[in-house]
């Protein structure tokens, strides 16, 4: 009964300490006490961050052996190389948390634990490969320039690394759809087809509407977000209708409208039935996308057992 | 795969540039030393972010504990003497 009473105090200390960090716009590190929600909040958020960055992958590696240049393939292999490494800042800042890489995978083999659900369609032709970067890239771009003032240093600093990087990203994106639209008038037609199919999970990938966002509230209050979905959405809507505007596509929203007292865009209503469907597993690619991360990372296996067992012989010999 | 073991984890710190100090970059899994620096350099590195790479197994780090901080460095405050502005250096004499 004695060491239960010292253990609460202890508790309440170490929260209040939390706290003034808190109120002190001070960075939480891995080796400070913090409250059980906010550990779990930022395991669910990394890992899913993570999970999307290496997901991303496979919709934009679809296009590698049939990019339509060298200079094309050569760019593509490094954006989705950048990929890669995104998901493993994510992953080992993940880890600083109390949870291991190996229970990630397995919950995204679950399929407890989600990724971005804009992954879950399909790349049906070149012009998707620019759309994916200009528009995609340039959502989470806007997302993620917020997450760098996140109140959990290892995340933020992962987050400051990976927008030093992501910026190559879209620009490549819109380099393709510029060039497209110079082109001939198929290649303009392409090129609109795949706005028109992206803009809208692009819209989606903010989330939720701020009066219907469930996780808010927690988010704000331990700021690990700054800025609300809304407002994250507005900023990419306002800068991406100029960079289209400037190329000749046109935003697939008939109700899209300059709103003066606002200074933003209005737009039409997001079809939140369709989020909710794929992210229920019910999208065009869900169970190709986690069938082939299980496929390969299964075919990896003895890749692992090998390097296992060259570590185990290098040290009985040491 | 069940049960499948994650290889250690490594820290990993760079150099900038020649005569820099090595700092933090992240964390890689790797199997052995020079699979940990190979990693390393493709996670960390892809832009010429470095000359020279440190990895170190993270199990070997020893971190203080966030609860000592008032223990470990507090008494230099009051130390202030450790500080050049502490001096009053006499009428027309130039700094070296």
């Amino acid at each position: 009964m004695m060491e239960h009473n010292e253990n609460t105090a202890v508790q309440e200390v170490a929260l209040s300490a939390f706290d003034y960090k808190m109120e002190n716009d001070q960075a939480i590190e891995p080796r400070d006490e913090m409250p059980e929600g906010y550990r779990k909040h930022l395991i669910r958020q990394m890992s899913q961050h993570a999970h999307s960055e290496v997901i991303g992958m496979q919709p934009e590696g679809n296009w590698i052996t049939r990019a339509p240049s060298l200079r094309a393939k050569q760019i593509l292999l490094a954006k989705i190389q950048d990929e890669c490494g995104h998901g493993l800042y994510l992953y080992s800042a993940a880890e600083t948390l109390g949870i291991s890489r190996s229970e990630m995978i397995a919950q995204l083999h679950s399929g407890k634990a989600k990724y971005s659900s804009v992954f879950n369609y399909p790349t049906l032709n070149w012009a998707d490969v620019g759309a994916i970067g200009w528009l995609v890239d340039g959502a989470a771009i806007v997302n993620q320039v917020s997450l760098q003032r996140t109140s959990y240093g290892p995340y933020s600093r992962a987050m400051v690394r990976i927008c030093k990087e992501e910026s190559f990203h879209q620009r490549q994106g819109y380099e393709i759809m510029a060039n497209m639209m110079r082109g001939t008038a198929d290649q303009r037609e392409m090129a609109q087809d795949a706005m028109n199919r992206w803009w809208w999970p692009s819209l989606m990938m903010f989330g939720p509407h701020d009066s219907s966002s469930p996780h808010t509230g927690d988010a704000f209050k331990w700021k690990i977000k700054r800025q609300s979905n809304d407002e994250l959405r507005a900023k990419f809507i306002d800068k991406t209708v100029q960079q289209a505007e400037v190329i000749g596509l046109t935003i697939p929203d008939p109700e899209l409208k300059w709103n003066e007292e606002k200074g933003h865009y209005d737009h039409g209503p997001i079809n939140w039935a369709e989020f909710q469907r794929v992210i229920g597993g019910h999208g065009p690619c869900n169970t190709q996308r986690i069938a082939h991360h299980k496929k390969t990372h299964e075919n990896g296996a003895w890749v692992r057992a090998a390097a296992a067992a060259y570590s185990a012989k290098q040290k009985s010999i040491a | 795969m069940t049960n499948e073991v994650d290889f250690p984890s490594w820290e990993v710190f760079t150099q900038v540039k020649p005569g820099a100090n090595y700092v933090h970059a992240g964390a890689i899994h790797a199997a052995d030393k020079k699979m940990a620096l190979q990693n390393a350099r493709d996670t960390y590195t892809r832009r010429g972010e470095g000359t020279s790479i440190w990895v170190v197994p993270s199990e070997s780090i020893v971190a203080s504990n966030p609860g000592d901080k008032e223990m470990l460095f507090d008494p230099s405050n009051d130390k202030i003497y450790r500080l050049p502005t502490f001096y009053t250096m006499p009428e027309g004499a130039k700094a070296i």
